[in-house]
């Protein structure tokens, strides 16, 4: 790949601005006998705890139009197992690699981004905002006060990588909680985690998904994304990571006029395990195609009327 | 190791109500493929993929088989795939059954799970029976082909319309009593696995079962394909598509 599509983000250079959303991509293991990862900007890798965590009893997936509910609720091996089996394995992969990190409180939080901060990942992203789990998850992430709080504490722990915050979309105005991040100390946002949604099976009067409700991604939620994108953009300095359905290179160049400078690619994977790939592909001939430079030139260039 | 790629359907056909027999021209991934794995099919204008089991894997000719029953939308879109079209499938996915040298096995399907029966079949042919169920006569389906492979063929239906009325277990507590194989594999609903499970444990016979469950990735990424497994006494949730979807039947837990 040419510089064309080199990005800087919160002062980390990726390669491209394709990165797979964290819980989408697990470690990048099963993937690699399809492709390279070297091929992408960077992984959001699979959410991380103190402890590991089974997560919610299934199923945990329900087909929607143009998308999917999942309720897996964070299950994951733990910070120990991440830092020590799953971490040095990816590190050889020649990827930027973002640790997803979260807690049930404040503290576990803090003290996650404390065992993190010595380890070689390029940077944290800070979930407040996951909608399967019943403590801390999208209970952080929905009041400016706590999001700030859970930031700052994690800022403090955390003095030698970029931070950025991951917000829920299930809030009355994702730009407020945006601001009092940012004001707290993130370096970057990025968004939406998924929309809380719920499907019944008529037959048996019962939810498809065992937790009753999930989270919404793919296509569907792709317009929703893109607003809330464009409108924290407009109310915050720090860089965004844009994602939520994004499934094309159209729909990440998109995602970028709105106002992202790098966009995490999800549950488009599950449908087209190339899906990151052809969109870096895409973005690449975008640019060969519109004499542009560098990606970074169509950031927030939207027009609005 | 695994393959995604659009393959061309090189034969098709209804083979019960509801249920087809495709066959996939696709060399890499037949190449790979073991008996009791699985693919992941995209359906036209569905955002998901349907797992689906492979039935049967002719290396030589590169070629699988998926046999499939019409569930919903999905698998009706997938059923009006015709031959010379292409099929979108990510394959072969998940653990396979495990094939003993020189063993006798004792192959159970219930209904749709019958299929992936025929692939570990083939592999001790003669010295396997495949008892099989159906609710009737009009959905039994692949008996000529483990006949062809050279099994034993117990066929047993819900209403009699077809082989023995009863259920499949009851026929394999009768070839327990009488002549006890080494192993036995089992697909089907939860219930006659269930069954076939205590079967194996009450007669001391390894056995292994292929489950089901929803699904997105197929290829352990996701986490969503949950089942409850039981491991030196500790309770966990375990992934269909990448720990199965063939479980040892002691390290299922069908509670």
């Amino acid at each position: 790949m040419s510089e064309r599509l080199i990005v800087n983000f919160c002062g980390v250079e990726f390669k491209n601005p394709v990165i797979p959303a964290s819980g989408t991509y697990g470690y990048g293991r099963e993937y690699e006998c399809l492709y390279p990862l070297s091929k992408l900007g960077g992984i959001s890798v699979k959410g991380t705890t103190l402890n590991p965590r089974q997560g919610n009893e299934g199923p945990r997936v329900a087909e929607t139009p143009s998308g999917m509910l999942n309720s897996v609720g964070l299950q994951n091996g733990g910070a120990k197992k991440f830092l020590e089996y799953e971490l040095p394995n990816l590190l050889t992969k020649d990827t930027r690699i973002i640790a997803n990190i979260a807690g049930a409180s404040v503290e576990e939080c803090a003290e996650l981004a404390s065992l993190i901060d010595p380890s070689q990942v390029d940077m944290v992203e800070l979930n407040i905002s996951c909608p399967n789990v019943k403590q801390g998850g999208a209970a952080f992430g929905t009041d400016c006060n706590v999001a700030a709080a859970v930031t700052a504490a994690v800022r403090k722990e955390l003095p030698h990588k970029p931070l950025m915050v991951k917000l829920s979309p299930n809030v009355t105005s994702i730009t407020d909680i945006a601001k009092s991040v940012e004001a707290a100390g993130a370096d970057a946002l990025s968004l939406i985690n998924t929309l809380l949604g719920m499907r019944i099976d008529i037959k048996t009067r019962r939810p498809i998904l065992h937790n009753n409700v999930g989270g919404l991604s793919g296509p569907a939620v792709f317009p929703v994304a893109v607003r809330m994108v464009w409108q924290v953009a407009n109310a915050v300095k720090i860089p965004i990571c844009g994602m939520g359905g994004i499934s094309t290179w159209e729909d990440a160049v998109e995602m970028m006029m709105a106002g992202a400078s790098t966009v995490q690619v999800g549950a488009a994977i599950f449908a087209d395990p190339y899906a990151p790939v052809k969109i870096v592909e895409g973005l690449e001939q975008y640019c060969i195609d519109n004499g542009i430079s560098n990606i970074s030139e169509i950031v927030g260039t939207v027009e609005p009327w | 190791m695994y393959k995604q790629g659009n393959y061309p359907i090189i034969a098709k056909r209804a083979i019960g109500r509801g249920v087809f027999d495709v066959t996939i021209h696709c060399p890499e991934v037949a190449e790979l493929a073991r008996a009791g794995q699985f693919a992941q099919v995209a359906a036209e204008g569905f955002f998901l993929r349907r797992p689906i089991s492979i039935c049967d894997i002719d290396k030589e000719r590169g070629t699988i088989r998926l046999v499939f029953e019409v569930r919903g939308k999905g698998t009706d879109k997938i059923s009006e795939l015709n031959v010379g079209q292409n099929i979108d499938i990510i394959a072969p996915l998940g653990n396979g059954f495990t094939c003993l040298e020189g063993a006798k096995a004792v192959c159970v399907g219930g209904g749709i799970g019958t299929p992936p029966m025929l692939g570990i079949a083939k592999c001790y042919g003669r010295d396997a029976e495949v008892i099989s169920g159906f609710r009737t006569a009009g959905i039994a389906i692949l008996q000529e082909d483990f006949a062809a492979a050279g099994c034993k063929t117990t066929l047993c239906t819900d209403d009699g319309t077809a082989g023995r009325k009863g259920f499949v277990t009851e026929a394999l507590k009768e070839r327990l009593q009488a002549d006890k194989p080494d192993i036995i594999y089992a697909c089907g609903p939860s219930v006659m696995l269930n069954g076939v499970a205590k079967l194996a444990k009450e007669y001391c016979v390894k056995c292994e079962v292929s489950l089901e469950q929803r699904m997105a990735c197929g290829v352990g990424a996701c986490l969503v394909c949950v089942c409850r497994t039981v491991k030196d006494g500790e309770s966990y949730l375990s992934h269909v598509c990448k720990d199965g979807p063939v479980f040892d039947s002691e390290e299922v837990d069908f509670t």
